[in-house]
């Protein structure tokens, strides 16, 4: 099997990649977004901890 | 003879379970990138093309994955839902709040992915089939619970309010499981059988499964992390936030 033919998964390329690329790009903004949220919440934390 | 005993409740108080969390997030975050590789070799390249379909029924392996997971985290939220409502538990609270995102996400995954695949197969992005038309019901329910937690200010209302809607749309999950027996619609029957034979080839029936663990896996680590940045969120007025924060500066 060549790459071009992997790619072009007999023709139904758009449907498969849509539905794969879909979810990856979906998982990779979850991760993202969550380590940012705890890393806000510690920054927060540590603020108002310094405030006191 | 000596016996350790593990005093279980003690991992009920936010402050004790932080930590765990974080280890936790980290033994299923690795095993479920491991499980992810192994699962794609075996459904984009192992895996023949089928007799019908040629390429396009690999959607398989990340629809139903996610459609599975979609279902089993709503119980798994509307159980710590209940958790929450009996012991009046904080952590079980935001146990619930951590799975919400992570459904609702799945739920979209499953759908769009069978979109993507009822397109080729039956001709149809979207038919208001039973199934379908529960999934989306689904997704309207967990986007209704994180709603309503927005909605409400008071952490401890938010989270009696939101228990009891995620309780009374758990009622939706076993008519999206049973939706293709009770109604002869677009959608096929069921996959995988418990109690059948397996329709599938060996290495497609590997390949599935190996994604549905892979899904499970990184449903615990993202949420135990989410977990971790709303244990901080709530409980920022206590001494051993305040601890934390002073020692991780």
């Amino acid at each position: 099997m060549s790459l071009s033919e992997f790619f072009s998964m007999g023709g139904y390329g758009f449907y498969v990649w849509g539905a794969y690329g879909f979810t990856a790009v979906l998982l990779t903004v979850e991760i993202v977004a969550v380590r940012a949220r705890l890393r806000a919440a510690k920054r927060a934390a540590q603020a108002q901890e310094a405030g006191e | 003879m000596s016996t350790r005993v593990i005093n279980w409740f003690k991992f009920a108080s936010p402050a004790s379970f932080f930590p765990l969390a974080g280890r936790i997030a980290w033994w299923f975050a690795v095993p479920a990138a491991l499980l992810a590789v192994a699962g794609l070799w075996l459904g984009l390249v192992v895996a023949p093309p089928d007799a019908q379909q040629g390429n396009a029924y690999r959607i398989i392996f990340i629809h139903v994955a996610s459609a599975w997971m979609s279902m089993f985290l709503y119980l798994v939220m509307a159980g710590w839902c209940a958790m929450s409502l009996i012991f009046n538990a904080r952590l079980s609270a935001m146990m619930a709040q951590a799975v919400a995102p992570t459904g609702a996400l799945f739920t979209v995954i499953a759908l769009w992915t069978g979109s993507f695949w009822g397109r080729p197969a039956w001709g149809t992005y979207w038919a208001w089939d039973a199934r379908m038309t529960s999934e989306l019901i689904l997704l309207f329910l967990y986007l209704g619970y994180l709603a309503l937690r927005q909605a409400i200010d008071e952490p401890r209302r938010a989270d009696r309010a939101s228990a009891v809607l995620a309780l009374v749309g758990a009622i939706n999950v076993p008519i999206i499981y049973f939706s293709v027996r009770w109604w002869n619609t677009l959608h096929q029957g069921a996959t995988v059988s418990l109690t059948k034979a397996p329709k599938m080839a060996a290495v497609m029936l590997t390949g599935m499964l190996l994604m549905a663990l892979a899904a499970w896996f990184y449903a615990i680590a993202v949420t135990m992390i989410r977990l971790r940045a709303i244990i901080l969120e709530r409980e920022r007025h206590t001494a051993w936030v305040g601890a934390f924060a002073g020692a991780v500066r």
